[in-house]
């Protein structure tokens, strides 16, 4: 009786692995192999016909820290998370206040915001276009309306980074609105209600009872929010490619462009061991914070 | 405290105050939002060279529709685009039904380890490892293909995570039953588990193909035939500004690609959108 349990216990652990097997093989062999794989290739000297690879302990990361380009296009991504998280998520909460209100045109209001969402970075990118022409397109229109010059809002260093973040705020501000629309809607009513006869004001009720409610939905959005300043780039080979100057060089564009522009695998690799070190702490310390609150099994 | 009951007063005698300022808000930032889409479908329709007068008299024209269509194999592109999403989402379907199914109801050693390193794989995006897959898709003689395309998004670590807990939230009575009647282990999938997880599917399936339809960077770097290439690539390479191409021609362009699956949006809103939902509640 006892063996027969065993054996039946042994059979569906079996039959486990081998219904996980498939999925495995296939993260093993895009994910965490290359992972692995990219660890190990950066240790090596970047190997030309006459001279092969050799191995070559951290150089490559050194070679990383002394380049120029590696400071400017890391501030520029700190740049690019700094203000693209938190504006993003302000303007999401916003919308999503606006979008569950019992306004007029609710329906058109809510794809307005959501529609951004659905569109190509690539194609957003070349609506954007139209705006940033230097002269001719429309924000320059406006500004010169009111006397401004014309500004070419990609070509010069001082603007390039911004009008980049500025597609991708409009294009992901819409994404993150929807899980605080989720989420207002499990807010009960009452709560409103207690607190006006609490005579709590509109601004008081914002801060103190649905700030904190949404805080889960924030911490989701926000760790979101952070991984897509790692991986929106898209726009850059519209916009800017990286210039003028690396002004908007994002990182993952640059890894790009180090390993299939310039043939230099090895610093590529470098950097995106950098990368995956920054994202493993971000999953770290997510995984913290959701065990704090299981909230999930 | 004082300033409190004031605010609550005025609120009380005069409640559309603050409903006509959010009403206006509200909208005033739906027209900014949506400006750039409607500026482009104004622009496409502008004689190609005027867009950019914003000047409101010049009749409207459908040549840059025509122009743009003749100029790059678009029909191309587009089968190529609903071969790729349909294979990814075939294979998410399959592999991440049959990995949940495992991690929701089967006990085996190391399970939950294996399940961290699946929720690790969220963090260590596709995208990151460009270099290394695109070696690996190179060995596997796939470059330029459809299955090179696809092959590393297919085993998803969201599609797995989302369908186990779907999977358990099923009550295990109905599995009991179903085992009753005959059922293999095949059978309680297919016949109680799939049809209760349907809800989530459809969000998952739809967040899938959005997502691959404008997946861009991956199959830049794996193709390189018009056989191939999905829209977004080909729509960089058309839009490329270098290229001398006009703003017009360019807008007609972009809102060709983007039309499918904006009027896909339109007409499925609520559930698109409910859909979105359900696939970001963790």
């Amino acid at each position: 009786m006892n063996e027969m349990a065993r054996l039946q216990k042994r059979r569906l652990a079996l039959y486990g692995w081998m219904l996980a097997a498939p999925a495995l093989a296939l993260m093993s062999l895009f994910a965490f192999y290359p992972a692995i794989a990219t660890f190990w290739h950066s240790l090596f000297s970047r190997g030309t016909s006459r001279r092969p690879s050799v191995f070559a302990g951290f150089e490559n990361y050194g070679d990383l820290f002394a380049d120029p380009t590696f400071w400017t296009v890391a501030t520029n991504n700190l740049i690019y998370a700094g203000v693209t998280i938190p504006v993003s998520i302000i303007f999401a909460l916003v919308m999503a206040l606006w979008a569950n209100a019992h306004i007029p045109a609710r329906s058109f209001v809510r794809s307005a915001y959501f529609t951004p969402t659905i569109l190509p970075m690539i194609a957003a990118a070349n609506l954007w276009l139209f705006f940033y022409t230097p002269d001719l397109g429309v924000i320059d229109q406006i500004t010169g309306f009111f006397g401004a010059s014309p500004t070419n809002w990609l070509g010069q260093p001082e603007t390039a980074l911004a009008s980049v973040i500025i597609v991708t705020i409009w294009k992901e501000a819409g994404f993150f609105m929807i899980f605080y629309l989720a989420a207002l809607q499990t807010i009960p009513p009452d709560l409103r209600e207690a607190a006006r006869i609490e005579g709590a004001g509109r601004w008081t009720y914002t801060r103190r009872v649905l700030l904190p409610l949404l805080m889960p939905t924030t911490i989701f959005v926000f760790v979101n929010a952070m991984i897509n300043s790692v991986k929106l780039i898209d726009h850059l080979f519209i916009l800017t490619k990286g210039g003028p100057n690396n002004a908007s060089k994002l990182i993952l564009y640059w890894i790009w462009e180090m390993a299939f522009a310039y043939f230099d695998s090895p610093h590529a690799a470098a950097m995106t061991i950098l990368v995956l070190l920054a994202l493993g702490l971000v999953a770290v310390a997510q995984f913290r914070l959701v065990e704090k609150r299981t909230h999930y099994r | 405290m004082k300033t409190d009951t004031v605010s609550a007063n005025t609120t009380l005698k005069l409640p559309d105050l603050d409903k006509v300022l959010d009403t206006l808000g509200a909208w005033v930032l739906a027209i900014v939002w949506i400006s750039p889409l409607l500026f482009a479908a104004w622009a496409a329709l502008q004689p190609s060279g005027t867009a950019l007068g914003l000047d409101f008299s010049n009749p409207l024209t459908f040549e840059n529709f025509v122009y743009v269509w003749g100029a790059v194999p678009w029909g191309g592109y587009f089968t190529n685009t609903v071969v790729l999403v349909t294979l990814i989402l075939a294979g998410q379907l399959v592999l991440c039904t049959l990995a949940g199914f495992a991690f929701a109801r089967f006990e085996f050693k190391g399970r939950d380890t294996v399940f961290i390193l699946i929720l690790l794989q969220l963090f260590i995006l596709p995208e990151v490892l460009i270099v290394e897959n695109y070696a690996i898709v190179s060995k596997l003689g796939l470059f330029d293909t459809a299955l090179g395309i696809g092959l590393p998004y297919m085993a998803s670590a969201f599609g797995i995570f989302l369908l186990r807990q779907a999977f358990k939230s099923v009550p295990i009575e109905l599995e009991e039953a179903a085992r009753i009647e005959g059922c293999s282990w095949m059978g309680v999938l297919w016949k109680v588990y799939v049809p209760a997880a349907k809800p989530v599917y459809l969000a998952y399936a739809l967040v899938s193909i959005a997502t691959h339809w404008n997946n861009f960077l991956w199959p830049l770097i794996v193709t390189n035939s018009p056989e191939t290439r999905p829209l977004t690539v080909g729509l960089s390479l058309f839009g490329a500004p270098e290229t001398g191409v006009d703003i017009s021609v360019i807008s007609a362009a972009t809102i060709m690609t983007i039309a499918p699956l904006l009027m896909a949006f339109l007409i499925f809103q609520r559930q698109f959108i409910q859909a979105f939902l359900r696939a970001g509640i963790r």
